[in-house]
């Protein structure tokens, strides 16, 4: 772009002047507004009344969300007590998983269901980033429609679908293709050793790495369009290139909403049964290689529910529900924890 | 307009009104299609009878028999003796009214064999327990002579839901080795000692088909309508048999000898010279007494219909059929059904 010349400069004082008089008409607007609303409100007998009952009504909705959650602990915790009472907190630390003979630990499904949704977001965050990045910044108009729609159909699949494909397509691929090259060349970091049966961890990963990219993508494209033009036309103007403007304009200001994104995402990679259940192998051990078997929290639920006749076993598969209960409130916490403490730092540093 | 909606209405009513004789039952999902088939052709034979079944799992069906939401269960697993103490403290006695058979057979993936293997139940337990992990094991070898076994890791796999298909494997696993009992036991869903899991039958049998050197077990049902190759097995005569609906009748017609009152019985591993040792019954819960007399009456007809009409079409969906000792002996036992 040349610089301005002379003749720009009126019209640049027009539009400057121009937004100066809507910015102070605004200001008017809102010193008025209160006056205007109470005049209507007190014209009309049952107003005042109206208004207590919509704000109460209000209170009302936000409380059944909290009252919806205390019904779910206080009924997961009631319907658990044999476990609870049988295994105490060592429920939460043991390892065996034996219906028959009424032993019941919690830790492998726990530790499954976070090492599936960690390798989860180590894949899909990047890769869903990127496509937002894309799609918002550098897409040529024709192509942009086309790539978000693709991207959020992925979205519209059902997880059973996901399962099937992933059973059929990607476990060949991995047991023939990457397994044994992950294991020549990674095997040092003990991540990827062992035998390669295709299904395990790596797979489970990787199918919710793709049912979680939709997620990711479409919040992270919402947010960066909402970053205003002014933001990437000034960093432009000092001279940044292109990714600088990017870092600098968009993903900065933009962080806090694509961590959002991100925790949705970790949601669904949590929460996700069918998709895992077929993929993961469904052993409840605790292996480091991402080539192991593992099982989930949400799995186990599904799997042994229906067929679970003994009162103990019952109950310590609702108090898995418990510990899954427990789990996400626990990473949803961390999530809000980063969230907040990335948008102090901004906003100190935007100060200084 | 005005005319449609009335005449809508009426002919709900008299929906409502015809399908007054409605029962819901709900279990076992290993039989559920055969039992759709059965409730529907009833219902269509006799007007004004509705039955309703959902397959939900027979650890619910059990649940649901005892607290009284259904009027009757169903069950690949006979309810134990706490259980039927529970339901008669609860509803009154409830009786096992076995329908059809079903049996589970070994499914393996050997590369470079063709040939039908012969399993011994030394070496399903020693494969299962993770004792034998090379097809070459001599075990395996003795068993099966003429057949060249590769040098291949055996990778086993199996039911990662809860089953009665996997009750009925692992029953017959810790009848025929101690280790396995002691070590493992019977269940809906055990500690294996090795191995993937894979969901329903689809899951194992389509892991087995992807993994080179693997072995898993199927529903005799699954493997017959997607055409999968399984092996025979020894029975307790000494006798290879495969799976057949032949030699699953058989077996339970060894067992019906000496049969208990309450058909509450395992028939893995039976005595019988051609009877397939994997197998078991599966049950109909019918509480003797129903609190409503005609529900009872349905009930007692429709277990007849069932040991006459309802035995004939088994065979089409793959179901084995009840053996005539033990139609014999529950003609009897529902008489008592009100």
């Amino acid at each position: 772009m040349s610089t301005p010349t002379e003749s720009d400069l009126p019209r640049l004082l027009r539009i400057d002047t121009h937004v100066a008089t809507a910015a102070d008409n605004a200001a008017v607007e809102r010193a008025e507004l209160p006056v205007v609303p109470r005049i209507v409100l007190h014209s009309s007998p049952i107003s005042k009344w109206l208004d207590w009952v919509f704000r109460n009504l209000l209170l009302l909705c936000s409380l059944s969300v909290l009252g919806v959650m205390g019904i779910i602990f206080y009924e997961l915790t009631s319907r658990s007590k044999l476990s609870i009472a049988k295994f105490g907190l060592h429920f939460f630390t043991g390892q065996t998983w034996d219906p028959v003979a009424g032993d019941f630990g919690a830790l492998p499904f726990i530790y499954g269901t976070l090492l599936s949704s960690v390798v989860a977001l180590l894949l899909a965050v990047p890769l869903a980033v990127g496509v937002a990045i894309f799609v918002t910044e550098l897409c040529p108009r024709m192509l942009r429609g086309v790539i978000s729609f693709t991207v959020e159909l992925l979205a519209a699949i059902p997880s059973v679908i996901y399962g099937l494909w992933g059973i059929f397509v990607l476990v060949p691929i991995l047991r023939l293709q990457v397994q044994p090259w992950l294991s020549k060349y990674g095997a040092w970091t003990g991540l990827f050793t062992g035998p390669a049966y295709g299904i395990g961890m790596l797979a489970a990963g990787i199918i919710l790495a793709i049912m979680i990219v939709p997620i990711i993508a479409s919040i992270t494209r919402e947010v960066l369009v909402a970053v205003p033009q002014s933001q990437r036309e000034a960093v432009l103007a000092l001279g940044a290139t292109r990714w600088e403007m990017v870092r600098m304009a968009v993903l900065r200001n933009a962080r806090a909403g694509i961590m959002g994104g991100i925790i949705l995402g970790l949601g669904r990679a949590i929460g996700e049964t069918m998709a895992v259940t077929m993929l993961i192998g469904n052993r409840p051990e605790i292996a480091k290689s991402l080539f192991a078997p593992g099982y989930t929290m949400a799995s186990v639920i599904a799997n042994e529910f229906s067929e679970a006749t003994d009162d103990l076993y019952l109950s310590a598969l609702v108090e898995i529900g418990l510990a899954l209960l427990i789990v996400t409130v626990i990473v949803n916490a961390c999530a809000r924890l980063l969230v907040w403490s990335i948008t102090r730092g901004s906003s100190v540093r935007s100060h200084a | 307009m005005n005319r449609t909606f009335k005449l809508v209405l009426c002919a709900l009513i008299l929906c409502v009104a015809a399908s007054a004789q409605s029962l819901n039952g709900a279990g076992a999902s290993f039989p559920a299609p055969i039992y759709q088939k059965w409730f529907t052709e009833y219902s269509n034979a006799h007007k004004g009878v509705q039955i309703n079944y959902q397959s939900l799992g027979s650890g619910a069906g059990i649940r649901q028999v005892i607290a009284g939401t259904v009027d009757f269960g169903a069950s690949d697993g006979p309810m134990t003796d706490e259980q039927l103490a529970q339901a008669q403290a609860a509803q009154g006695k409830v009786l096992h009214i076995p329908t059809v058979l079903g049996a589970v057979v070994p499914a393996y993936n050997i590369p470079g064999v063709k040939q039908e293997i012969k399993f011994t139940p030394e070496v399903l337990a020693g494969i299962f327990l993770g004792k034998i992990n090379s097809w070459d094991d001599p075990s395996i070898t003795a068993a099966n002579p003429g057949v060249r076994f590769p040098k291949k890791e055996i990778i086993v796999v199996h039911r990662a839901d809860g089953s009665g298909t996997t009750y009925i494997f692992t029953d017959y696993l810790s009848k025929v080795s101690p280790a396995w009992n002691s070590q493992v036991g019977r269940g809906t869903s055990v500690k294996w000692p090795v191995g993937l899991a894979g969901k329903g039958n689809e899951g194992v049998a389509g892991q087995v088909r992807q993994i080179d050197g693997s072995i898993g077990y199927v529903e005799l049902i699954y493997a017959v309508q997607n055409n999968i190759s399984y092996g025979l097995v020894k029975n307790k005569s000494g006798n290879y048999i495969k799976a057949t609906l032949e030699s699953v009748t058989a077996a339970a017609a060894a067992a019906a000898a000496n049969m208990p009152a309450d058909y509450r019985v395992s028939i893995t591993d039976p005595a019988g010279k051609s009877a397939y040792p994997i197998a078991s019954f599966t049950w109909l819960l019918i509480p003797q007494q129903s609190r409503d007399a005609n529900k009872g009456r349905v009930l007692r007809d429709f277990c007849n219909w069932m040991l006459k009409e309802g035995q004939t079409e088994v065979g089409a969906l793959s179901y084995a059929p009840l053996p005539k000792e033990v139609i014999k002996k529950l003609k009897v036992t529902i008489v008592d059904i009100h």
